[in-house]
């Protein structure tokens, strides 16, 4: 069949089944199962009350648990067996994984990527929300600079090509490099800096969504500690830094974090830009050289980029608890 | 704050060429991307994109027209090599100038342009920079003489790029896939989501927090966890790698932020509304369909812009629940797993495939930033 064809009839069936599944569970709960009519309406209509809430989770609970709950423990079970899936072998593959160098670069590499990234993006992010919180032309700035953001890691990485590559006609680097009369060179190639260069796509993405979220905080700042502090003589920077970031960490800390769980996602850009070589892996690359051949393995690495996470996810469970109190 | 900060002169201009600066530094290399899609392959290789507006220099290969026998025996050649067949077509502006000339692929400047050269055994060949050429030979030629030569090109662009990469590459069938993934991906996880949402935010249960807090630890679960075990299942259950496997799996991996996104603005809808709605008799379906749902328009058109975004440019989910044949390769994967294997060296060619996989998302991007915005501080400021 068709694609076209098939992605219309899914749209169709989806939505369709949705809006039936919702309203005729709807319906049958309030006149089949407890109709507010009989012996205890009143009964009844309670009784409904306290179903309907689970009739409207249903689809999304199943949908979530199936999804994203199962295949952490499934993941997991799966990293426990062998290759062909046969064999329970315990932590062999996790084992095997920690004894491997390549496996060890890609986790140091990662460290640099979950260190460097968020920092760099958060920090040029808020740099940029202050400044073009004051101009005119302000929002037109941001708006450029938050574009990356709708860019596919893939796009960027073409177009990063195009900055670095390893000739003085079309490599951007290497053009200003001729300038100075120096010959071309692969900046991927270089060890340990081409991870660097590497993490400069990701930051160029994401500064955009670290502005966009750190502008609104600073006008969210009370413009009553911001107008004590110049009566107290606060130069400008003493302002930014003293008075204005110390109110908005709470934003900082929850961009950081996402930042850094994105990181932890993120494999188009090193598949992309080197396939993992030059000693550029990382953890989710990696796990991607060992898809579809051998699945242990696979699933092992993935099960440490969730143990890598893990800290995060308590914070960020634990602040949308105290916010719901 | 202007009013209050007390600003000099002298910081407003720093800030000004500060911002001016990150701006352009931002623009630089997607702007680079966009001027290499309209160069022709020659050009690229031989000036970078920032000279794209200038003249380059470029080696030709022509041959001049057969000689004709003079008066005196001997044999000429005469006329324009900016009017031979082989060049004529990259010289129609009718602005060339020859710098250099030779009659050897080896040495294709040997001689600059107005000089007599001799080629030896009595012949002699001059090309001069307006492209007229003299060729004197003692002896009868079948051919005309072979010459090459060096000339400033003027800018050239076109959309063959465009054409080679939307006709030739299967391009275009990776755009409707691509298209194809992505609707359906989108729209579904919407309605489930605002339900969900709706219970979450305005019906009172027992495990109510406790649901919300895992919507918030499932926000972070890596996808490569879900990889293996779903595409096992789907393997199992029949679906196997195909269209419907992806819609699924986008489906499950976009719930979770559709929920926290709407659940946190419907939390915020006046309370009033609801409760005088409830009062007056409307079930909680009607309240959702008729109140809750159009008051959360914007967002819901926020999570559609993420979830489009998300899908259309996801490579990840694309690889790994997909088929690998080439009917139904999205762009994404097309580029990276075939255009920078195949066509790694075609600059040309690259740059207009990533153009044209990045246009559609920066049209929607541009045009609905404003909920893109207000979606991204739903979930992240309180």
């Amino acid at each position: 069949m068709n694609p076209i064809v098939q992605g219309l009839i899914t749209i169709v069936v989806g939505v369709g089944g949705c809006v039936a599944y919702f309203y005729f569970s709807n319906l049958i709960l309030d006149k089949v199962i407890f109709p507010a009519t009989g012996k205890n309406p009143g009964r009844n209509i309670n009784r409904a009350n306290q179903v309907r809430p689970w009739l409207f989770l249903f689809p999304a609970i199943f949908a979530l648990g199936l999804y994203l709950a199962y295949p952490v423990v499934g993941s997991f079970i799966r990293s426990l067996y062998n290759r062909s899936g046969g064999t329970f072998v315990g932590f062999e593959n996790y084992a095997n994984l920690f004894a491997s160098t390549g496996f060890r670069t890609a986790f140091f590499n990662n460290l640099l990527w979950v260190l460097f990234v968020p920092a760099a993006s958060t920090f040029l992010g808020l740099v940029a929300a202050q400044l073009t919180d004051r101009l005119r032309w302000g929002a037109i700035a941001k708006s450029l600079i938050f574009m990356p953001m709708a860019i596919s890691f893939v796009g960027a990485s073409l177009i990063w090509k195009f900055v670095y590559a390893n000739d003085a006609d079309i490599g951007l680097i290497n053009a200003i490099r001729a300038q100075f009369g120096f010959q071309p060179l692969d900046v991927l190639q270089i060890p340990f800096w081409n991870n660097f260069f590497l993490m400069v796509i990701l930051i160029w993405i994401q500064t955009g969504f670290a502005m966009v979220i750190l502008s609104a905080a600073l006008r969210g700042i009370p413009e009553e500690t911001i107008e004590a502090a110049i009566i107290d003589g606060a130069g400008p920077f003493q302002l930014f830094f003293k008075i204005m970031v110390p109110q908005i960490m709470p934003t900082i800390v929850v961009v950081w974090t996402t930042i850094t769980v994105l990181v932890l996602k993120v494999f188009d850009i090193v598949y992309t830009m080197t396939g993992g070589n030059f000693g550029t892996d990382i953890l989710p690359s990696y796990m991607m050289s060992f898809m579809f051949r051998d699945d242990g393995r696979a699933t092992a690495v993935a099960f440490v980029i969730m143990i890598v996470v893990l800290p995060v996810m308590f914070w960020n469970i634990y602040q949308a608890r105290k916010e719901m109190r | 704050m202007d009013n209050i900060a007390g600003k000099k002169s002298g910081l407003t201009w720093a800030v000004n060429v500060t911002v001016l600066a990150l701006v352009v530094i931002w623009l630089i290399p997607t702007v680079g991307l966009l001027v290499s899609s309209f160069r022709e392959r020659d050009q690229i290789s031989a000036s970078g994109w920032w000279q794209a507006p200038f003249s380059v220099e470029l080696t030709y290969r022509t041959r001049g027209g057969e000689p004709v026998q003079q008066p005196d025996g001997s044999w000429l050649s005469e006329g324009n090599i900016f009017d031979t067949d082989e060049v004529k077509s990259a010289f129609a502006s009718g602005d060339g100038r020859v710098t250099a000339f030779g009659t050897r692929s080896i040495a294709p400047a040997e001689f600059p342009a107005g000089t007599e050269a001799d080629l030896g055994d009595g012949e002699t060949l001059v090309v001069n920079p307006n492209g007229s050429y003299r060729y004197t030979t003692p002896e009868e030629q079948t051919r005309g003489p072979r010459i090459y030569f060096e000339a400033k090109t003027p800018p050239q662009f076109t959309l063959d790029n465009y054409r080679t990469v939307l006709t030739a590459d299967n391009m275009d069938r990776a755009f409707i896939n691509t298209l194809t993934v992505t609707v359906p991906a989108t729209v579904i996880p919407i309605l489930i989501a605002a339900f969900a949402a709706y219970a979450l935010a305005w019906m009172d249960f027992p495990g109510r927090g406790l649901l919300i807090a895992a919507v918030v630890g499932l926000l972070v679960v890596p996808l490569q966890l879900a990889l293996v075990p779903l595409l096992r299942l789907h393997q199992t259950i029949g679906i196997g790698q195909s269209f419907v496997g992806i819609w699924l799996a986008h489906t499950g991996f976009g719930l979770p932020l559709a929920v926290y996104l709407l659940r946190n603005y419907m939390v915020g809808l006046p309370r009033d509304i609801i409760e005088s709605a409830k009062v007056d008799g409307a079930t909680d379906f009607q309240l959702f369909v008729r109140i809750v749902l159009p008051l959360s328009f914007p967002a819901l058109a926020a999570f559609a812009i993420f979830q489009f975004l998300w899908t259309w440019n996801d490579l990840l989910v694309a690889k790994v629940f997909l088929p690998s044949d080439d009917a139904s390769k999205v762009m994404t994967v097309k580029i990276a797993d075939d255009l920078l294997g195949s066509r790694g060296g075609d600059w040309g060619i690259l740059a207009t495939a990533a153009f044209v996989s990045i246009a559609v998302p920066l049209l929607v991007f541009f045009a609905m930033q404003k909920y893109l915005v207000r979606g991204l501080l739903a979930g992240s400021v309180k």
